[in-house]
């Protein structure tokens, strides 16, 4: 028996079709689950969509490779739940496309930082982080407030990520382009907004009201994270997957 | 395909049988070692499927024998860890941070536990040691915008300061280069450098001094030595937040700038919140 692979890979074709059955099974045994499971993505009520101007943001993130340094993943670990707060959960990145989970901590995780910090600091932080943290080696990112935020298309990019999922509601989309600026606005009225998207930081973010910056942007996506769910009420019985 | 096994002359071992223009093949075996090794590890998967959460279904997952779950394991971490501190925190929920201070255990526990917490949290900003830095506050002296006592300052560590929480510290100073004249500020920033002992023109602060009774006694005090009920700072002693040199002065009466600081009773727990302001009383400056 044990020399019978002779002749399997002596013929192409049986070779082909032994192959894309193994490789089918595994595939099967993965990736059917997702969608049967109803159980992989905790219920729990906060979870929205980004804000134009945080999903803005989450761009620049993006851009500038901050996932590199930065997980936003807090295990179910005693140290990581006492240094970073509620462990995270599979809920609260579902509209994260793609994810930013990571397990690359050259800096800390990022997935709580939202309110950690004031906007001042973190405008402080990003143009020189040596400047408030002395041991840090983080690399600067000045440039964030220099390039104001071009974003002539953020309704397309709403509607984007609406097709693989993300309930953005048209309202949403339609309003997206005044939200983007308004959000940033520190006179504006952000009564719509906020009831288009609960607990969004709202207000200059980067000490420049004049301006609309990347800057502003990536702030108000730091702000978000990790806010939407609110824990208070949460028992572990709620979040078992 | 030729399939003649030979032995090899030099090794011992018997070659595969193919040929390919005059070159063979030996067929050596796996080492023993190895090969015992992957069988034990695949025994290994077997036993672990059984014990384990592992195997996805179509409507949930193999859950193994054991029950394990991350986050119940979690949670019997925490409960260890809590337990193993209870003698601690079992008081530390009832006593006031008055208490805690007056208790050599608690403080001792508080001291070493609020450090802690205050390198994560707050050293971000006030710096290791509570020592501030650029436009953040020295915890460490005993100049207090917002009060220096142990309740001031759990006060302030909860609620934080113009975050937008309903308790929070709030004050605003307003941008008075809107409402006095650029000259009318020139002799303001004059009596305000004189209050320090910084002496300037003699005749510009005496119409500044008019001029600040007008507008800024009401929260600065009528002697400008501050209130801290209205977290006013004192503008009579060397330590300005944001710079004691004339045009920092002006600009911070033209436009004031409003430090915000978060509020951490919707981050930390209360028993941590009571360790940090025990520590930070601590520093130097506790009143």
């Amino acid at each position: 028996m044990l020399n019978k692979h002779e002749k399997i890979e002596t013929n192409a074709i049986l070779l082909l079709v032994l192959i894309l059955i193994t490789v089918a099974i595994g595939g099967l045994v993965e990736i059917v689950p997702l969608y049967t499971i109803e159980s992989t993505i905790e219920k729990v009520q906060g979870v929205r969509p980004y804000t134009p101007l945080e999903l803005a943001g989450r761009n620049i993130y993006l851009r500038e490779g901050c996932y590199n340094c930065h997980s936003q993943m807090i295990r179910p670990f005693r140290d990581e739940v006492e240094r970073y707060g509620h462990y995270s959960l599979a809920a609260e990145s579902m509209y994260d496309h793609p994810f930013q989970w990571g397990s690359k901590r050259t800096g800390p995780d990022l997935a709580r930082v939202g309110g950690k910090y004031s906007n001042e600091w973190q405008a402080a932080h990003l143009i020189k982080p040596q400047e408030v943290v002395p041991e840090s080696i983080m690399p600067p990112y000045p440039h964030l407030l220099a390039h104001e935020l071009s974003m002539p298309d953020i309704d397309a990019h709403l509607r984007t990520v609406r097709t693989v999922g993300v309930p953005y509601s048209d309202d949403m989309i339609q309003n997206a382009a005044s939200d983007l600026a308004g959000q940033a606005d520190p006179n504006g009225d952000h009564e719509a907004l906020l009831a288009r998207y609960p607990k969004a930081a709202v207000g200059d973010f980067d000490g420049d009201p004049a301006k609309l910056t990347e800057m502003d942007a990536l702030i108000a996506y730091l702000q978000i994270l990790g806010r939407m769910v609110d824990f208070t009420d949460l028992e572990t019985q709620d979040l078992l997957q | 395909m030729p399939t003649k096994v030979e032995k090899d002359a030099f090794t011992g071992t018997d070659t595969t049988g193919h040929e390919w223009d005059g070159i063979k093949e030996l067929n050596t075996p796996l080492p023993k070692w190895w090969l015992y090794t992957f069988y034990a590890s695949i025994l290994f998967a077997v036993v672990w499927w059984v014990l384990y959460p592992s195997w996805p279904g179509i409507n949930g997952y193999a859950k193994g024998v054991l029950g394990s779950n991350q986050r119940l394991d979690l949670d019997h971490r925490m409960a260890e860890a809590k337990a193993a501190q209870a003698t601690y925190y079992d008081r530390l929920a009832s006593a006031s941070v008055a208490e805690i201070n007056q208790d050599p255990e608690l403080l001792n526990f508080a001291l070493v536990g609020g450090q802690v917490a205050f390198n994560e949290n707050c050293a971000g900003c006030h710096a290791l040691g509570g020592a501030g830095q650029s436009i953040y506050p020295t915890l460490a002296d005993d100049d207090w915008l917002w009060g220096g006592t142990l309740e001031a300052i759990e006060q302030t560590i909860n609620y934080g300061i113009r975050n937008g929480h309903e308790q929070a510290r709030f004050n605003e100073m307003p941008a008075f280069g809107e409402i006095l004249e650029p000259a009318q500020i020139e002799d303001v920033t004059d009596y305000v450098l004189s209050l320090g002992g910084t002496s300037g023109n003699a005749e510009a602060a005496a119409r500044g001094q008019a001029l600040f009774a007008e507008n800024c006694a009401s929260c600065h005090g009528d002697d400008g030595k501050g209130l801290q009920d209205m977290g006013a700072p004192n503008l009579t002693d060397p330590i300005w937040l944001y710079g004691s040199q004339r045009p920092q002065i002006v600009a911070q009466i033209v436009k004031p700038r409003q430090g915000v600081m978060p509020a951490w009773s919707t981050r930390l727990d209360p028993a941590t919140i009571k360790l940090l302001t025990v520590y930070v009383h601590s520093l130097g400056g506790g009143q």
